[in-house]
């Protein structure tokens, strides 16, 4: 995936793989420019072209590329196959129309459903995303919403058609932690009722550790590790993911100084020779300069994409 | 290191509320901040957490004198700042500097780094003298970690953590005695916000500066304060040590707050127990009577609605709590245990 910009072509997806299972919760981890956003935004098919060009690569649902069926075949999917939620509640509702409008019209489109039914439906949408008052809440529009309950009305509109997989960018970074906790509950309910399949984009390492099955973290448009989640953080193997882990402020210890990530991401539009880490990476050789390192196994469900790997994992 | 170099006295902050375009009606008042009262002393740090929404901006905006208080004082060395006009307080504003949490607006696109950091110098020309103005800011430059060289480069030529670091040269330019951080390092990733906070840790250890260290984010508050003032709808509810706040908190506000952190570490999925706030904070135009607190509390009785609790040290604990049901509870599961 690319961007052709006047500034040049930006690399932002250099060859990602991952996949989702039924009921699994797959963490996307990585900072901003990493390219978790626009990964996901290719499979849902909202990016616009141009800038945004694929040039190569699948997503495939149920085993079909989606990349190649038809537009007609594809809107299908949305919504019923694959929803996706995102980090701005208030920019991802239209404020010209009530909440509840918003919900229903998915049932009278997709559906063919009447108005009365069509309302009685959003009615339990948002009674199942714990918005109390739901009947008078249908009424009313985005901005009388809070920005915990503008994300719940989201959730209930993202779920409306049963999805299989719910991609969640960034859910919970706009809202506070209380009502983060509270938001993260329902989505871990919602996702085991229905056995869904999640996505979940995010930068926040605590959140992961909360919630996620498996984690993906990327760094300038590639994955360079996936592990289970509690491998990854008792023992990361590749040199990003351990910056990262060492970086974090934690609530639970008062330490001195944090050891941190030197330097800077790479710019897109000029990423460095070989593996795009290495000018911050503390590890870094000659071979790192050279030679891209490939995402391998390097243990049993793990990946890393470093060629120091088997040291980082065999090391105690 | 006893030295109060700010006082706070029960400081009140009110918005009015208006109606009508031309008969102007006040119709209510936002209580932003609702008697606050602290000291600062002179080289540490007071950390001041809180939702969106409690007053932590406004409390800033008051400190540095950018708002005047609708009553209460802001002592600094002895004067109240909130009094003082004209060249009093363009003296006063030297030592006190704010670094505002986004690098991105608060930055003038069309100066270039040397100018904006040596704007300080143009209103205080004591500080440095005309001609040594650019050597200056090229210290300042060294100094927060960027190249010195890049002082004619424009703010648009810098990523988001440099750019913090250019609002810390500013907010350093005039040598104050104490920085207000507001939200420093949340608009930055992870790796970034490490960085920054490292600096302006390195910093107070070079120039003995007090910081006021404003955030919402609870593990960056612990990492970088020595005492910790929790605030909530406009008044601060649990004030200690960083030590009392973390370990020993009494206040039902704090322990949901802290126990709502997620904790980078899968292996204490299952020991942490999350207390659940239920609803959303209240509107400051209309607070809860009593204990402001008491509409999401789980211990509330009748008289948390009839009495409004007291900052004070209550039996069994070692910190002041405006709870009237103070008890300590373990909350943040450490490792050693």
């Amino acid at each position: 995936m690319e961007f052709r910009t006047r500034d040049g072509v930006a690399k932002v997806i250099n060859g990602v793989t991952y996949h989702v299972d039924a009921g699994e919760t797959l963490a996307v981890l990585g900072e901003s420019g990493s390219g978790k956003s626009v990964t996901a935004q290719t499979v849902m098919g909202i990016l616009d072209t141009p800038p945004g060009f694929v040039t190569g690569g699948q997503v495939r649902f149920h085993g079909k590329d989606m990349l190649t069926m038809s537009d007609e075949e594809r809107r299908r999917i949305r919504g019923e196959g694959i929803a996706m939620i995102f980090q701005d509640a208030l920019s991802a509702l239209n404020p010209v129309f009530t909440v509840g409008f918003q919900i229903a019209e998915q049932f009278r489109v997709r559906r063919g459903m009447g108005r009365a039914e069509a309302k009685k439906r959003a009615i339990e949408m948002l009674d199942q995303v714990k918005i109390p008052n739901a009947k008078s809440r249908f009424s009313q529009y985005p901005h009388q919403f809070s920005g915990g309950m503008r994300q719940r009305a989201m959730i209930a509109m993202s779920l409306a058609l049963d999805p299989e997989v719910l991609i969640a960018d960034e859910p919970t970074t706009a809202l506070d932690v209380t009502v983060q906790a509270q938001i993260m509950d329902l989505l871990a309910e919602l996702q085991r009722e229905r056995q869904m399949g999640l996505i979940l984009i995010t930068h926040d390492l605590g959140v992961v550790a909360d919630v996620a099955d498996r984690i993906a973290v990327m760094y300038a448009g590639r994955i360079v590790e996936e592990a289970d989640v509690y491998e990854l953080y008792a023992k990361p193997a590749h040199p990003y993911t351990i910056g990262l882990l060492e970086s974090i402020p934690r609530l639970d210890e008062k330490g001195q100084e944090l050891r941190t990530i030197k330097g800077l991401p790479p710019n897109l539009m000029n990423i460095p020779p070989g593996c795009p880490f290495n000018p911050r990476c503390p590890m870094a050789q000659p071979v790192c300069r050279e030679k891209i390192p490939p995402l391998l196994q390097v243990a049993p469900g793990r990946a890393s994409a470093c060629h120091f790997a088997e040291e980082l994992v065999s090391r105690d | 290191m006893t030295e109060n170099i700010l006082e706070i006295r029960d400081l009140v902050k009110h918005y009015p509320v208006t109606r009508g375009v031309v008969f102007k009606k006040t119709i209510g008042q936002v209580k932003a901040v609702d008697g606050v009262s602290f000291e600062l002393k002179a080289g540490e740090t007071l950390g001041l957490v809180g939702e969106s929404g409690c007053g932590k901006s406004t409390l800033a905006r008051v400190l540095m004198n950018l708002e005047k208080p609708t009553a209460g004082s802001v002592v600094y060395k002895g004067q109240d700042i909130s009094r003082l006009t004209g060249a009093a307080l363009r003296r006063l504003r030297r030592q006190i500097q704010l670094v505002m949490q986004d690098p991105y607006t608060s930055l003038n696109p069309r100066m270039t780094v040397g100018d904006l950091i040596g704007e300080p110098f143009e209103i205080h020309p004591e500080v440095a003298p005309k001609g040594s103005r650019q050597g200056k800011v090229k210290e300042l430059l060294d100094l927060v970690g960027l190249n010195p060289e890049h002082i004619n480069r424009y703010p648009h030529q810098f990523s988001g953590g440099q750019r913090q670091r250019i609002g810390i040269a500013r907010a350093l330019a005039l040598r104050p005695e104490i920085i207000v951080c507001d939200e420093p390092v949340s608009a930055l990733d992870v790796s970034i916000q490490a960085q920054v906070m490292n600096l302006l840790e390195k910093l107070q250890n070079e120039f003995g500066l007090s910081y006021v260290f404003i955030a919402h984010d609870l593990s960056v508050v612990r990492h970088l304060s020595d005492r910790v003032a929790v605030m909530y709808l406009g008044k601060i509810v649990e004030i200690g040590t960083e030590d009392e706040i973390y370990e020993r908190p009494t206040h039902p506000y704090t322990q949901a707050l802290l126990s709502a952190v997620p904790v980078p570490d899968p292996t204490l999925r299952s020991s942490k127990a999350i207390i659940r706030l239920t609803g959303d904070v209240p509107s400051p135009i209309s607070p809860p009577s009593g204990c402001r607190f008491r509409t999401r509390c789980w211990k509330a009785q009748d008289v948390c609605a009839e009495q409004v609790p007291a900052l004070e040290i209550r039996d069994g604990s070692d910190h002041p709590s405006a709870c009237h049901f103070a008890e300590k509870r373990e909350i943040v599961a450490t490792h050693e245990a």
